[in-house]
């Protein structure tokens, strides 16, 4: 499979192993990556916020530049995705307006679409060296890959399963929980840190309660966020947050380097320890 | 309808118009208070999100763009993907922040459009964002030098922030698509 890459500035910034975890699993997986040449930013929230035609266009520029590579666009950031969705839309509604024509468009996939697709679950599974079991996992949406519908075409996004799908494949369990689809305000996490701690502080304490070791999510933003607020409360215990192809790759590899471990801001000490133990058992059976 | 205080006919024309052109239907609405119920920041509000459409639905754009609710709403998008009369409450609020930053209306919480502004520069300038700028930029103009300083410098250890921004190629493609005046303002 061949598909064309759009990794969002996240991923070559603050999720800089987002990018390499994404790249590993595909790669494993033998479905070849092509960068999309010169890429610019999405604008992201920042821009559909605060000017429209802005939100547009620069989303708009990465479609184009696609467009002329032809394969469908795979999208790890839940920001972006929904952006290059966005001006999909409005591309397709008013080509004129925006000053396009002869548009052909390839799809825009979101990473956990494309990994919770029964082919690819039934290939990570063969090739999986290191189950991760025993772990329980608060698998969490937040907004962006999922809402607005209407721009996403998401079908079931009160009640998604790709993360969970995903989860399940490397041999952990997801959990039943309430906060899967709640927003953790990302974009007012600089502005507004109270307001990003309150929330942060609702979505742990309900993973909690629902007995998570830990949380994995799809989007870069969330990742951050909700490690990141986590320090400033009183909470013990603070939950990691994985990536869903950090996982996989970890299973895939059947190991979990230490750089990728040092990365966290929240000890992700429990993955070394499923793994660890899931290694002893395999041993004691041989 | 007879035209009286509470009508529309009475309340900013342009505006609705603007809403009309926009696809977001804002008489729909039959205040059953779902895009409330879901609103995540509901609690920092000081006008809830279905006193918003319904304010819109008077026309009322000056009372609206007051509002520290159009800064802190954080696009989630939950209220308009559970609006039963799919009213899209999402784009009506980035109306709303669009004309005040037009107006030039004092933000009544300064804090949220500077970073937006901190982070649009930052990619008017090099096509892509500069964490590290844009950060920096946002502390300049907010006056907020010390907030999240402790993580600032965290993530700098863990290799998470770069010190130098990457540029593309096409940054004369970039430069004009933030010239533009906005021409579906001028429709």
């Amino acid at each position: 499979m061949k598909l064309s890459y759009y990794p969002g500035c996240s991923l070559h910034g603050t999720a800089l192993d987002y990018d390499l975890s994404v790249k590993d699993v595909c790669k494993m997986l033998d479905i070849e990556l092509i960068e999309i040449p010169d890429w610019n930013c999405c604008g992201a929230s920042s821009a559909h916020m605060t000017n429209h035609e802005i939100g547009v266009r620069l989303p708009l520029r990465n479609l184009l530049l696609a467009a002329e590579l032809g394969h469908d666009i795979l999208v790890p950031c839940a920001a972006c995705f929904q952006r290059l969705k966005a001006a999909e839309k409005s591309l397709k509604e008013e080509p004129e307006f925006w000053d396009v024509d002869n548009y052909t468009e390839p799809k825009i996939v979101h990473i956990s679409s494309l990994l919770a697709d029964s082919e690819i679950v039934n290939k990570a599974k063969e090739l999986i060296k290191l189950k991760l079991e025993g772990m329980h996992i608060a698998c969490y949406y937040g907004c962006l890959s999922l809402r607005n519908p209407k721009i996403t075409d998401v079908i079931n996004y009160e009640q998604p399963e790709t993360l969970e799908t995903i989860v399940r494949s490397v041999g952990a369990q997801p959990v039943s929980w309430s906060h899967r689809t709640e927003c953790c305000s990302g974009s007012l996490t600089m502005a507004r840190p109270d307001i990003a701690c309150k929330l942060v502080g609702d979505i742990v304490r309900a993973a909690k309660r629902a007995g998570a070791d830990a949380l994995v999510t799809d989007c870069p933003m969330c990742q951050a966020n909700v490690e990141s607020r986590q320090l400033d409360l009183d909470e013990t215990d603070p939950l990691p947050v994985f990536f869903g192809t950090e996982l996989m790759a970890a299973a895939l590899n059947g190991q979990y380097p230490a750089k990728q471990q040092r990365v966290h801001l929240v000890s992700p000490d429990i993955l070394t320890n499923v793994m660890k133990s899931s290694l002893a058992d395999r041993e004691d059976s041989v | 309808m007879n035209s009286n205080d509470i009508s529309p006919d009475q309340g900013n024309q342009k505006f609705l118009t603007k809403l009309e052109t926009m696809g977001v239907d804002v008489h729909a609405c039959y205040q059953c208070g779902r895009c409330s119920a879901g609103c995540p920041i509901t609690e920092f509000f000081d006008l809830t999100t279905m006193e918003v459409v319904r304010l819109a639905a008077y026309g009322m754009e000056e009372q609206l763009l007051h509002t520290k609710t159009i800064w802190l709403c954080a696009a989630c998008e939950t209220c308009a993907t559970r609006c039963p009369n799919d009213i899209d409450i999402a784009v009506l609020m980035d109306v709303l922040r669009e004309l005040a930053l037009r107006k030039g209306i004092k933000p009544a919480e300064p804090r949220v459009p500077v970073f937006h502004q901190s982070f649009l520069d930052s990619i008017k300038h090099w096509g892509r964002a500069y964490e590290v700028g844009l950060i920096a930029g946002y502390k300049v103009r907010s006056g907020d030098l010390m907030g999240d300083m402790k993580l600032g410098l965290k993530m700098f250890t863990k290799g998470k922030l770069s010190l130098t921004p990457h540029s593309i190629k096409g940054k004369a493609e970039i430069k004009k698509i933030f010239s533009g005046k906005g021409k579906e303002y001028e429709r």
